[in-house]
């Protein structure tokens, strides 16, 4: 068995045009970096990019990769929260050149219980489910209704993307995967649901030195590894490099720490 | 122009709902604020979305420090980590969320009817749309309080018939804790609870859209 791959351009290099990517994005945590990386670079077009969140944050490729450098490479997002860069230009003051081409994605938009649980009904081999989560919103529009015990559901259908993007702390060579703090994410659902699941790790270990109690992926959901270089992009380290140049911008610094507290203890 | 609450204050009155052992999901905005005011003795377990329960405090903007990406809440701010904290992927948090297991979610809102229906992730025309888990929240959690301000920065209501602005969920909200005052949505209707310092039932009901029921023992929001 190997399933470690030489280098992120090899682990994507089979991903066709008009694929499906599933990739966790939430802020900093747990974002497969590289993978994203080596999708852009690979070139292919007509991506329908899979992701909890979109945009959010205002800052240059080499602090954080989001799946937004893919955007010239896509037709189709689907997604829970749509931070478009247009609105961002406005917050930050930031001028945008994506918010252009965002005008032109198709976007389709349900909650984050949604996306996870059309994942994970792909993952287990279900036909889709009902759920009363979006019944009177704009989530019901199109989709079959059916009341159960009197309450109002609607039916969802599975997702099952054709690439899961997965980014994970530790792997052993046959693929059972740990991860740390909430850079777990959504990360073990994409590996669950994908029907290729590529994993990006700190470290890769021999089978049997993670404590079989503790694994949280295993290994019939991964089928690739590949090793983060040491600091490199996306590591640990990196990004703990990069978020604290990040917080030392000054207008960064209220938003994701706290400043009210002698007010609030007042 | 008569006094209003503050975040802080709409914060603490909102927490005061928390019981010992709840488990409880802060929005962003107001309800974030929440943390600061758990009632003494009672311990409550926080969760975010992104994976994690009973986390600690958010960290004061001295504490860089002890900045850690592997502790971040939902609205993307670093906390400390606590004792007893688990982790766990973004499928089990939802179902926790969805499944009812959460006591309490506290919520933003731009709008809410006297039906309790929610509208808190858009407006109309909006090119985003941060529905984000919201929708999960407002039907999945056992009690949902929305911690706003009363009326709009132009003065317009924000407790309304009907919500104007795109839904959140139908028929989801039990309490509403703004500014001025404390309602709690009924089978009869919308009911005033609690007015702010100084403020009338009449005062109230003249900066709200929806028909208001005076609870027989309306009182001043105790804090």
């Amino acid at each position: 068995m190997n399933k470690i791959w030489p280098s992120f351009d090899e682990a994507v290099a089979d991903i066709p045009n008009g694929a499906s990517v599933a990739i966790h994005f939430w802020g900093f945590p747990g974002v497969p970096q590289n993978l994203i990386r080596a999708l852009r670079d690979h070139g292919v077009k007509e991506l329908t990019v899979i992701s909890p969140t979109w945009g959010g944050l205002p800052v240059p490729e080499e602090v954080l990769t989001m799946p937004s450098i893919l955007l010239s490479q896509m037709k189709k997002l689907i997604c829970s929260y749509f931070a478009s860069a247009a609105r961002l230009a406005d917050m930050y003051g930031i001028p945008s050149e994506t918010a252009e081409l965002e005008k032109k994605l198709e976007v389709e938009y349900m909650s984050h219980g949604c996306l996870m649980a059309r994942l994970h009904a792909a993952a287990a081999g279900h036909g889709g489910f009902y759920t009363p989560v979006g019944v009177g919103t704009i989530v019901e529009e199109g989709k079959e209704k059916r009341v159960i015990d009197g309450r109002e559901y609607i039916l969802e259908m599975p997702l099952s993307p054709d690439f899961g993007f997965v980014r994970a702390h530790k792997a052993d060579k046959y693929g059972n995967l740990v991860y740390i703090g909430v850079c777990r994410g959504c990360n073990p659902v994409v590996a669950m649901a994908s029907k290729v699941t590529i994993a990006e790790v700190d470290e890769i270990v021999e089978p049997g030195e993670i404590d079989p109690e503790v694994i949280v992926t295993p290994a019939a959901f991964v089928d690739r590894i590949v090793q983060i270089p040491k600091g490199g992009l996306g590591s640990y380290e990196y990004a703990m490099e990069k978020v604290h140049e990040f917080l030392s911008i000054e207008w960064v610094r209220p938003i994701i720490l706290r400043t009210k507290r002698k007010e609030a203890e007042q | 122009m008569k006094e209003r609450l503050s975040e802080e204050t709409i914060a603490l009155r909102a927490a005061k709902e928390f019981q010992d052992g709840d488990c409880v999901n802060l929005g962003v905005g107001i309800p974030n604020l929440c943390a600061l005011f758990v009632p003494e003795d009672r311990t409550v377990l926080f969760e975010a979305e992104n994976g994690v329960l009973g986390y600690g405090p958010i960290l004061l903007e001295d504490e860089v420090d002890k900045v850690d990406i592997r502790y971040v809440e939902a609205g993307a701010r670093f906390f400390a980590p606590q004792e007893g904290m688990s982790f766990f992927d973004m499928g089990i948090s939802f179902d926790m969320i969805r499944g009812g297991r959460l006591d309490i979610t506290v919520l933003g809102a731009f709008q809410v009817s006297e039906k309790g229906d929610l509208a808190n992730w858009g407006r109309p025309g909006d090119v985003s749309r941060t529905i984000g888990g919201g929708m999960d929240l407002a039907i999945g959690a056992k009690k949902v309080i929305v911690a706003m301000e009363h009326i709009t920065k132009d003065g317009k209501p924000r407790i309304l018939k009907e919500c104007t602005y795109p839904l959140t969920g139908r028929a989801c909200v039990n309490l509403i804790v703004t500014d001025i005052a404390v309602m709690e949505v009924t089978d009869r209707g919308l009911v005033l609870k609690e007015v702010a310092p100084g403020w009338t039932a009449e005062e109230v009901r003249a900066l709200t859209e929806a028909k208001l029921i005076v609870a027989e023992d309306l009182k001043e929001i105790e804090l």
